[in-house]
Parts: structure tokens; sequence; C-alpha cells
């Protein structure tokens, strides 16, 4: 691959990425558009301290900050180096793990001096990941209990330490950030909820900076391994899109992301639709639309707004870096048969909002599914939103994922149960899965089995049996085909359970699930 | 509790022996300035190389067409078996492991192809464009299969003692049963990696990420076809290796010196992720069968016991773990009379290697299974079976031969039975869960008695140079031993703080390197420490003694009244200067201020035909208690609570012991739970990144963590300050979270029969247990 010519400076202009990293601003020319953040990092500019565990965006050894300026504020988000590409930096702020020490004294970062205080390193190989997810959440966080720690660091692996001394730094670290004293304490240090005066202006500085990247035309970096196009409006994204069928989509890159580093793949032209405004937002009036561009992350925290019950599986979707930089959007229009989001999504009635051109189409999500990795999608066409119907009265509704290990897996089986009751009797029933067939789908003769029934026990047994002549699961890596098919019906009778308020987590009632079993035994 | 403390702090100060000081490179790892093998800046000309890979488990192969791979842009050479300058050998003990496979190919991910480019993207890119003309072969790709086909790597081993065939037929109680353990990935941070930079005069130097410099030496220049000292192989820091770089870092050492030798050009090989795992061995996976006869307090009064182990296609280091395995099938529990038959199985995967524990995890899970059954057949409590089969007086002859002198895990057992309140959480489990249909809760505790030395009594070696600038005082430390996060760096370095009685800011220790520190063993079998903080605890006396005789006779005092501490040398009750001014006035009256210093293990011995002897110089001890809930609709689990109490004999550092001991914990339980390698029907390993191999993350481990160093712990053995090794001992800790999780399936059937639950006991191994369970006792 050929190095990429860099410059620092703001001037570069429209055929150079450019972005700030350590105030600096970077402008990247002749750059591939697949060239990753991890390798500008560590080939062109020679900084090691990110590192690559498993370039899939799974182990977080590579993870980095990505600060932007939206809506008034500079947000920070956890990425993974090893699978963004380099120029969907444009415009943003990098911070890598070299960022964090102060620059005047050279001490170590709050969240780095905890660290290693807390013997939160052994062979340290994952460490610079694991500050920069720590970093994160010290930045907007102000007093993340344990669990909020274990999930900001769900996608960081370790494989020394067993993890105490980490999460325990989590806390420390904050401690020793409102300790500093007031001269050491700009914002890199200002632990969130601290506004020091040395923060207000460095992150006003921070913002100014990232100001001046802003573009108003669009971006197009050519170079021969393909162009790069970043549009920077809904129409003319559909029309790039109309123009050239051939180019990849890319959002998040959270799985196109893997074609390169894990596939070796070549992909050509990218057309980049996370510069689209209009696709950046979510309208919650109503129905939820979410853009395509949305973060997982911004789609999820809307979605359990209006359906809390998807607060689990949601936090359990990938790992804070995948979510930050991951679309739901992309999750749909990816069409893997295990995507986590669609199961719940087609239960829930959602749709997906398509065009073409000028030409605009919705489509049920269950219906935008032809077989396996094939969708409705027409040449030239794009997902341009996700709709989430507004909350039926009388819905009662969960979704279930079931993976090896708890967080950050991939499901072996994901359920969703969406019925609506009036008195004791079924109104409509939408029950969906991923991981029992070749896409994400309904389950037609359990949903037969469950319409205008009671929800008894009986209903749920007759409803639970239907299943078997919904699905045929393959056996894989993952689960067997037997497994698939029995915690199938076993997730539907946990449903039955809990939504009949036989167990669940009231004080004293034996609970359903783990994750009641605080509840229960506290 | 989990709060590091210095252990003796007169001792400690300044970061002396006993201190709670954090790793030595903690500093740098935080701040992405320790530098990995990746990370050294390249030379000028660098070229990537990359494997291209087998496609088949087994097969002869016809042809390899390499005209697409030389053909891709940046391809500078594709090279195959024949174009090795010498041996095509990276096997340890056997030479039966090829590094580019010749002839045949016999597992899918041997690599066949070496393919070095401009960039490490092209070369990759081009090694999955090499085209190779396969004729299939039967292909053995299970022990099952394997043991049918007596398919094996090594002759079948046995470890025997009395007459376990007439033990049997005399006991009152049988039971027979069988169990799958699982293998593991590694699943280090940092993939292998080697760097090879030809150096003048036909060396090489190597950098590598391995536990045995040494040993990638030799493999390299035979690979090369040049003498040994021809070859420098250097590794500062490894980004963890876990076993997995106790041999598997030799053939990306071989294949990189290879290519750089072949273009006159630098050459780095690391591999992906998915290479990575494909390519390289793993922890053995054992299929056991047990038949254990005993009396009516559940003491065992003969045991017969086959361990068949999946080895892969090549031996490596498949001997010393199944032997290993076999000398850990008694843990704490004296067997009267035994057979222990060991099965090395052959077959078509990846050759199965080191990984903590070495063999020792597996055999320590068969006998506790073996205790579990016999507990629950006996309708008791599992701890109570486990305490009568205990070692103790008139009872301490292990199936090896080996007296048990130091045994422990009673008084641990005992300690840790009361502060974790065992009893009354058991109790209460019990009833806790006839009230909750669906989610169980189950506890167990059990013990861990591992030997510490190599099985190999001539690894049991180690030496160190320890070097004292006189402009300064400051001190260089070299020593044979690598550092890959255990924190071994830190604490010999403590060890010769202390000696010299200078602060530990004063000593440096430099990257392990086989023209500094020649012949030595692999970092392994928990050893570091005991061998190489006696080796420079000796240098630095054999420099001190020399300091001594020096100042003695310089300032006119008795040697006795010199004393070293806090930087300063006490010359008598009168005269006090500091070491670095002892040290140059000692250089300028032309006294050697370097040292080295050498180690050897006393009392081992041991008969690798027999497997009898004496093969550890002691034993390590622990206890572990794990509560744990399952969700009996899904096979979910999770671990609620555990409390450790842990032997490390009198601590050389309390925060890297205990952090050795979390972190052991950890991955144990990964091997148990979550961890799963899976094969295809073609032999392709499925699971090959972290997709799909799931290891431990922060929410598996609960927050009610009570981890404690034995306070009463102390050597009795004379090993480096009294000191217990600690690196691979507290892994079989987690065998209490598997116990804990049958414990839990066992109560769907109110404890009347007991689960058959395989490891790793994934939700799904749980469901089918609870299942099963459920099916025999509605059967009944």
């Amino acid at each position: 691959m050929a190095r990429a010519a860099h410059t620092r400076g703001a001037r570069g202009g429209s055929r150079a990425v450019r972005f700030v990293l350590d105030g600096e601003v970077h402008a990247v020319r002749d750059v591939a558009p697949t060239r990753t953040v991890l390798e500008y990092l560590r080939e062109d500019l020679g900084r090691t301290g990110t590192k690559e565990g498993c370039a899939e965006g799974d182990c977080g050894a590579c993870t980095v900050v990505v600060s932007e300026f939206a809506d008034g504020r500079v947000r920070l988000r956890a990425m993974n180096a090893c699978i963004q590409f380099l120029p969907t930096l444009d415009g943003k702020a990098l911070f890598t793990v070299e960022s964090l020490r102060n620059r005047a004294t050279g001490a170590l970062h709050p969240v780095q001096q905890a660290l290693a205080d807390g013997h939160g390193s052994q062979c340290g190989f994952c460490t610079p990941g694991f500050v920069m997810s720590l970093f994160a959440l010290y930045k907007t966080d102000p007093a993340p209990d344990r669990a909020a720690v274990n999930d900001a660091l769900a996608g960081n692996l370790c494989r020394c330490t067993g993890y105490r001394p980490i999460v325990d730094a989590a806390q420390t670290m904050y401690a020793l950030g409102r300790a500093l004293p007031p001269g050491a304490q700009g914002w890199m240090e200002a632990p969130a909820g601290v506004d020091t005066r040395a923060a207000g202006a460095g992150e006003r500085a921070l913002a100014r900076s990232l100001g001046r990247l802003v573009r108003r035309k669009s971006l197009a970096l050519p170079h021969p391994a393909g162009t790069f196009y970043a549009p920077r409006s809904c129409a003319e994204l559909a029309e790039l899109r109309a123009r050239l069928p051939d180019a990849r989509l890319l959002a998040g890159g959270t799985d196109v992301g893997l074609w390169v580093t894990k596939q070796h793949r070549e992909l050509g032209d990218l057309i980049y639709v996370g510069n689209v405004a209009e696709l950046r937002t979510v309208d919650a009036a109503d129905e939820i639309a979410i853009g395509a561009a949305v973060p997982l992350a911004d789609a999820a925290a809307a979605i359990v707004r209006r359906y809390p019950e998807l607060g689990e599986l949601l936090r359990r979707f990938a790992s804070p870096p995948i979510r930050n930089a991951g679309t739901l959007a992309g999750n749909v229009a990816n069409g893997s048969p295990i995507g986590d989001s669609m199961p719940a999504l087609i239960a829930l009635g959602a749709r997906v909002a398509l065009r073409r051109g000028k030409a605009c189409r919705e489509l049920a999500l269950e219906d935008f599914y032809l077989g396996y990795q094939r969708t409705a999608l027409a040449p030239g066409e794009l997902v341009e939103r996700v709709i989430v119907p507004a909350r039926p009265a009388g819905l009662r509704f969960a979704a279930y994922k079931l993976s090896k290990r708890f967080d950050q897996d991939i499901s072996a089986v994901c359920a969703a149960f969406a019925l609506v009751l009036e008195g004791g009797r079924i109104a409509a029933a939408r029950i969906a899965f991923g991981g029992m067939a070749a896409t994400p789908r309904r389950a037609a003769a359990c949903e037969a089995a469950l319409a205008g029934a009671t929800w008894s026990g009986e209903t749920c047994e007759r409803a639970a049996a239907a299943l078997a002549h919904d699905y045929q699961p393959i056996t894989d890596m993952r689960a067997s085909a037997h497994y698939r098919l029995r915690v199938a019906q076993n997730l539907l009778r946990r449903f039955h359970l809990e939504t009949t308020g036989a167990l669940g987590r009231e004080p004293g009632q034996a609970p359903a699930r783990l994750d009641d079993l605080r509840e229960a035994l506290a | 509790m989990n709060e590091p403390r210095t252990v003796a702090p007169e001792l400690a100060a300044r970061g002396g022996v006993g201190a709670a000081v954090r790793h030595e490179s903690a500093h740098l790892h935080v701040a992405g300035e320790a530098t990995y093998v990746d990370d050294i800046r390249e030379a000028r000309g660098t070229l990537h190389a990359a494997f291209g890979l087998a496609a088949r488990a087994h097969a002869r192969i016809r042809s390899i067409d390499l005209a697409a791979v030389r053909a891709a842009p940046g391809v500078v050479a594709a090279l195959c078996a024949a174009d090795i300058p010498g041996e095509n050998n990276v096997g340890p003990i056997l030479r039966d492991d090829p590094i580019l496979a010749a002839g045949t190919v016999d597992y899918v991910g041997q690599p066949v192809v070496l393919v070095v480019a401009e960039t490490v993207g092209a070369a990759r890119r081009a090694a999955r464009l090499a085209r190779i003309d396969y004729e299939d072969l039967p292909a053995v790709l299970t022990i099952e299969e394997a043991l049918a086909r007596r398919s094996f790597v090594l002759p079948t081993v046995t470890l025997a003692r009395g007459d376990a065939d007439a033990a049997l037929a005399a006991a009152p109680h049988r039971r027979r049963g069988r169990l799958r353990i699982g293998g593991q990935e590694q699943f280090y941070l940092e993939g292998q990696i080697a760097y090879a930079v030809p150096q003048e005069d036909g060396g090489m130097l190597v950098y590598n990420s391995t536990q045995h410099p040494g040993a990638a030496q030799h493999q390299v220049a035979r690979a090369l076809g040049v003498p040994a000292n021809r070859v420098t192989v250097e590794c500062r820091r490894m980004g963890g290796g876990f076993g997995g770089k106790e041999t598997q870092g030799d053939l990306p050492a071989c294949a990189a010196a290879i290519a750089a030798r072949r273009l006159g050009r630098p050459v780095k090989l690391r591999y992906d992720r998915d290479d990575d795992i494909t390519i390289t061995g793993k922890r053995h996976d054992f299929l056991v069968e047990y038949d254990a006869g005993f009396d009516d307090a559940g003491r065992i009064l003969g045991l017969e016991l086959v361990l068949a182990s999946r080895c892969g296609f090549s031996a490596d280091l498949s001997g010393p773990v199944n032997d290993r395995a076999a000398m850990h099938a008694d843990n704490c529990y004296f067997l009267p009379a035994v057979r222990i038959v060991s099965h090395r199985c052959k077959t078509n995967t990846q050759s199965s290697t080191a990984f903590r524990g070495f063999g020792g995890p597996q055999g320590m899970l068969a006998i506790e299974e073996v205790i579990d059954e016999i507990a629950r057949a006996l309708g008791r409590d599992p701890l109570e079976v486990r305490r009568a089969n205990f070692y103790g007086p008139g009872r301490d002859l292990t199936p090896y031969d080996m007296r048990v002198e130091d045994f422990v895990a009673d008084r641990l057992f005992a300690e840790l039975e009361r502060s974790s309140d065992y009893a009354a959480r058991r109790a209460a489990i019990r009833e806790w869960n006839r009230r909750s249909p669906v989610i169980k809760r189950g506890i167990a505790m059990t013990p861990v008695k591992f030997g510490i030395s190599f099985t190999a009594t001539f690894y049991n070696q180690a030496a160190a140079l320890v070097h004292v600038y006189y402009a300064d005082g400051t001190v260089l430390l070299n020593h044979g031993g690598t550092e890959m996060g255990q924190g071994l760096y830190t604490k010999v370095a403590q060890v010769v703080a202390h000696e010299l009685g200078v602060g530990l800011d004063r000593v440096r220790v430099s990257a392990a390197d086989t023209g500094k520190v020649p012949n030595a063993s692999a970092t392994a079998a928990s050893s570091g420490s005991d061998l190489n903080g006696k080796a420079a605890q000796a240098a630095a006396r054999e420099i001190r003694a020399r300091l001594t005789a020096f100042a003695a006779e310089r300032f006119g005092v008795a040697p006795e009244a010199i004393r070293f501490a806090d930087d300063h040398v006490e010359l008598g009750d009168l005269k006090r200067i500091t070491f670095a001014e002892l040290a140059k006035l000692a250089y300028y009256a032309r006294v050697q201020l370097s040292a080295s210093g050498f180690y050897r293990t006393p009392k081992i011995h041991y008969d690798p035909r027999t497997l009898k002897g004496r093969p550890f110089f002691y034993f390590a001890y622990g206890a572990a208690v794990s509560e744990v809930a399952i969700d009996t609709l899904t096979g979910e689990t999770r671990l609620l609570r555990a409390d450790i109490l842990h032997d490390v004999g009198r601590s050389l550092n309390p925060a890297i012991d205990l952090g050795q001991i979390e972190g052991g914990f950890v991955q144990g339980m990964g091997w148990l739970t979550s961890e799963e390698l899976w094969w295809g029907a073609e032999g392709r390993l499925m699971t090959h990144a972290p997709s799909t191999y799931k290891i431990p993350v922060a929410s598996d481990v609960p927050a009610d963590l009570r981890v404690a160093l034995w306070s009463r712990g102390e050597n009795v053995e004379d090993s480096v300050h009294r000191s217990k090794a600690v690196g691979e001992p507290p892994l079989m800790l987690a065998i209490s979270v598997l116990h804990a999780i049958k414990d839990a399936v066992a109560s769907v059937a109110d404890h009347a029969a007991s689960p058959r639950l395989d490891a790793p006991a994934t939700p799904e191994a749980v469901l089918r247990a609870v299942e099963e369970l459920r099916a025999r006792a509605d059967a009944r």
C-alpha cells in the first residue's frame, strides 16, 4: 500500500483528509479509501502505542477516542482504530494513548496513573486500549457505577489481570483527577462534571479547531485504489449512489472494515454516509425515524426511551466502540442472519425507508430480507432511515439474546416477542428470531398459535411447539441446531413467565433470568 | 482484601523483597511507550512476510503453483520447503514439526508457503493466491478416532502404584464415568511475531516474542544451517505468553530468518489473529475415563484413570504435558492403589502445546470429577469427601513415589471454609433453590496442589548477569528469563536490589538476549522467579562479597561489620558511604563490578519412562470457593462470588502475586465456561478470532471477589526468600466454578443424581446437562 503523504497545518484543501491530533491539524493526501486509522498511526506516524490485537474490533487493543463537534458540544467517543478508515476522520479530532500525558509537564494522565498505580497492567499490550476506553468514560460520565464501568470496558479484552484492578482503577482515576491542582487540570485532565476555567478554555479551543475543519462542500478523495466520496446532503448521496451502483456504501464500517482487514478485499470506490447531516438525525416525535448515519449508541438511546425492554439487548449489542461507530441502518442493511437489532425491530413492526435517486419507498423490515445476505435493495438504492412505530397500547414486549459470553458476543439465538394483550387475550402477536434461519424472520406458525388465544401456559406450550415448524436452524460454532430450537422455545416460556408475573424482579419473587438475580437476592 | 500490601515492611524499604511495588514497565504500558517487537522502528528496506496455509486436514501435496503469488503487486519472493537452507524443522523434542509443509500437509492451517512483500497487506493478500494441488489422505480429527485407530504421537505411558484392579474389585462402592475436557486458546493479546535483521559475516539478529529465546536461537541456526554463535535472539517483553510462546514463537523466528537470509534484507513476520489461532497449538483437550472404588466415607481405595489427549499432528511438548497431567491426577488426594494410563493421540489438527498449567489442569480436573461423583453417589458434601481423601500422615506418597512433605491444603481449606462462610451459604442456597424454579444457584470449594519444577530435570537451571557501573553505582541486570507480563523482571530486580541494599530505582533489567545469558531455559513451569531470582541473587551476592572484601581492607573494618542498605554501605558503626561512592572506589582499585550467577534446583530427579522420582522441588497450594447461578431455561451461567486463599510462600511482591492469582483464576474460568474450540467437519478450526472464541470480559468477573494470600505461607524448601511459584497454580482454582455449576445443575433433580457436565460449561452444555438430568430423574 502506498504510504500516504501527510502535512500538518490547516491547509491541504479538498483533496486531503483533515483532522486534529494533539492540537495540530493533520492533512493527509493520497490516501487509499480503506487505509485504516491504525495503519496510519503505526506505519505512517510511527505512533505505536495503539496496538493491533485482532483487526476486527473485538479486542479493543486499538481503541482510540474520536471527537466531533455536534449540537454545540464536543463529543468524545471510543472507537476501534483497526477497522476505522482514515478518511472517515475528516473534520474530527483523534486522541490516542500518546495524547494523554500532560504536554507541559509530561505527567501521566489520571487514567494512566490510576492504572499504573493500581496494578492494572501486566503484559501491557491491551493497556493502551483500556486507557482510551477509560479516558472516554472519564470525560463523559462523572460517576459510573461498577456496571457502567464494565459496560464501558465490554470491548476491551485483557488476558492477564482478570480485570479487577482495571475496574478498580476506573474508580480511582476520578479521585486522582479531582485531586489535581487547578493548574494541572486542563481540559484533558478534567473529569466529566468538573468545569475548571482551563478545561473550558481547552474545550473551546478544540471546538474552534474542529469548526475550522467543517466543509461546506462534499469530499472526494481520488486514489488509484478507489475514490472516497463523502457527500453532505441526502440528494447528493442518492445521486452518487444511483450514478455509482458498484461503489460500496460505508456508514460505521464495523462490518465493511472487516472485509478489508480480515478478508483482504479491495473495495474500490466508497460512498461514506457519515457526513450527511440529514441522516444524522433521530426524529422521535411519534414514530422513531432514525437516519442512516446515526450511530447505534444514539439510535439505541432513542429506542430504549420508548421501549425500555430493549435496554439489555442494546447494551449487549457489540461493545461501546462498535456502537459508537456502527449504525442501526448498517446493521439492518447488512442483512446478517445474526444481526442483533432485526428480530426486535421486526417484532415491533419497523420499516425501512429506501431511496434511489429521487424515488423513495418504504418496506416492512421483514420484507426487506429475501435470502441469506440478500435484501430487497435495488441497484443504486440505499437505506435512508429505519422507522420504529409508536408504542401500541397493551403491548407486552421482550427481546432476549443468547450467546456463549454475556457481553460483546454474537448471538447464537436472538428472540423478540411482541404481544398486544386485550384483557387476557392475545389481540396481535409478532414473534421474530435471529440465528434460526438464513435471515432474521418472523415465526408464522408460532404467531398463529398465539393470535386470538388467551395468554396461558397451554397457549405458550402450543406456540413453543409451533416454533419447530417455523425454523430448521443450523449447527455451527455458536450452537447446535438442537440447542437453538430448544432454547428458542424456552425463551418463549421465559417470556410467558415474565409477562404473567409468575417470575420477575420484584422483592421476594423468584427471578426469571440471571439479570434479575441481584434484585432477587437483595 | 484484594489490596496488595507489602508483607514485611522492614525488608521492603524502597522496593526490596516483599514490597508491593508496581510492574517495572507499568508507566510505559499505560503511556503506550512499552516497545513490543512490532513497535521496534523498522530498519531501512524491511520486508514483510505472511504464510500461505494448508486448506486440507491431511493430504499429499501434488504441486504448488506460485505464479499468481509472484505476480501479485509488491511481492518480492515466495518460498517453499525446498528453499530452506538448513533443516526444515522446529520440533522441540522430536524433529517432527516442519517449518513449511513438505510432501504432505497434516492440518488445516499448516504453513506451506512463505510470501515476502513490500508491505504487510501485499504479503497477506498474495499468500492467498498460492495454488496447491492436494490428494486427500484419511484424516483423524477427534480423540475417539485416534484411539480407535491407535494413532499416537508418542507411546502410551502408564503411571501405577499398588494393585488398582484388586483394590477396585474389593471396594464397597464403585463409580465409573467419563469426562470431556475442552482445550483452550492462549489468546495472548500480542500475536506471534519475529523480526529478523541480517548481520555481518552470516549473523542473524532476531527480535522474537518468545518465552524461550535460547530455543529460538538454536532453531534459527539449524534452519539457516549456521553455527549457533551466529544467531542472536532478543526479547524485551511479550504481550502475553501463557505457554503459547514456549515453542510456538520458533516458527515465525525461523521463517523470518530464512527470508531475511535469502533476500539480504530485514524481514518481519507477524501473524494476524486468524492465522495465529489457525496455525498455533493450544491447550490439549482430554477425554477422561475413570473407574473408582471407595468406602462409605468416600475415601478412594482404588482408581483407574485413562487420560487421552489431543496432541495434534506432531509431538511438540505433548510428552511432558501429558506426563504432568498424569502427575497431577492426584491433586491433593492420596490414591492408595492407582493406575493412570496416558494416551497421546495424534490428530490432524494444530499441534497442541504448552498452556499455563501444562497438563496439570486437565489431570486435576479429572480427579476432582471423580471426587465430586463419589460425593454425589454417597449423598455427601463434596467438600467432606475432598477432606477425607487429603494427603496426611501415613498417606503422603504420590503415585510417582514422591513424598508430600509440605502439605498445607488442609489448613487452607479449613481457613477458607470459615472465612467464606461456606456451610451457611450452602444451606441457604439449597433453601433458595427450592423456591426458584428457573434460576438455580450452586457452590463448590476445590483445592489446588501444583508441583513446581520442570519435569525435564536439566531445564531447572538458570544464569544471570549483574553489572554495577562505577560512574553512578547504578545496576544493570540481565537474566535468561523472559517478561510476558507476569512481573518476573520486577521480582528479580527486587531480589538484586535487596542484596545490594539499593533502591529499586537503581536497578534496570534489560531484554532477554541469547548473546548475554546463553542456554537459558524457557520461562515456563512457573519457574521464572525461582530460577532466575536465585541466579541473580547469586550474582549480586558475588558482587557484594567483592565489595565487602574491598571495603574491609580499604577502611580497616571487619567484613561482618559492613552492611548494604538504603543505597548506602555502613562501614562499622562510624562510617557510612553511598553505594555509588563505594562502586567508584572499587573500580579504581580494579575490583570487578560485574558477576554472573548460576542456580540449579536441588533434590530433583525423575525417570521419564516410569514417571517415578521426585520431579518437583516443592508444591504450591491454593483453595477457592465459587458460587454461581444458572438459568435452567437457557443454560446461561454467572459467577456470583469467589473466595480464594492462595499460598505463595513468603511473597516477593504481593501486588504481582495477587495479579497472578486473580488473572489465573479468571483465565481458568474462561477455559471451563465460555472458551470453546470448535472444529468443522473438514477439520477447520472455526473459532479463530475473538468474534467466535470468547475469553472472559470485565463483566464476567464478580464484584464480590475476595482473594487473599495465605498469611502463614512459607516455603519449607530453600527457594528464593522462601517464596513460592505463582504463575500456573491459580488457574486451577477455577475448577471450583465448574463444580459450582455442576452443583447448581444437580439441584434440578434435588441432588439425588449427578449431572453429566463436560467442560467447557457453555450455555449449551449446561442446558444439555439440565435436560439430561431431568430426563433421568423423570425416568425413575
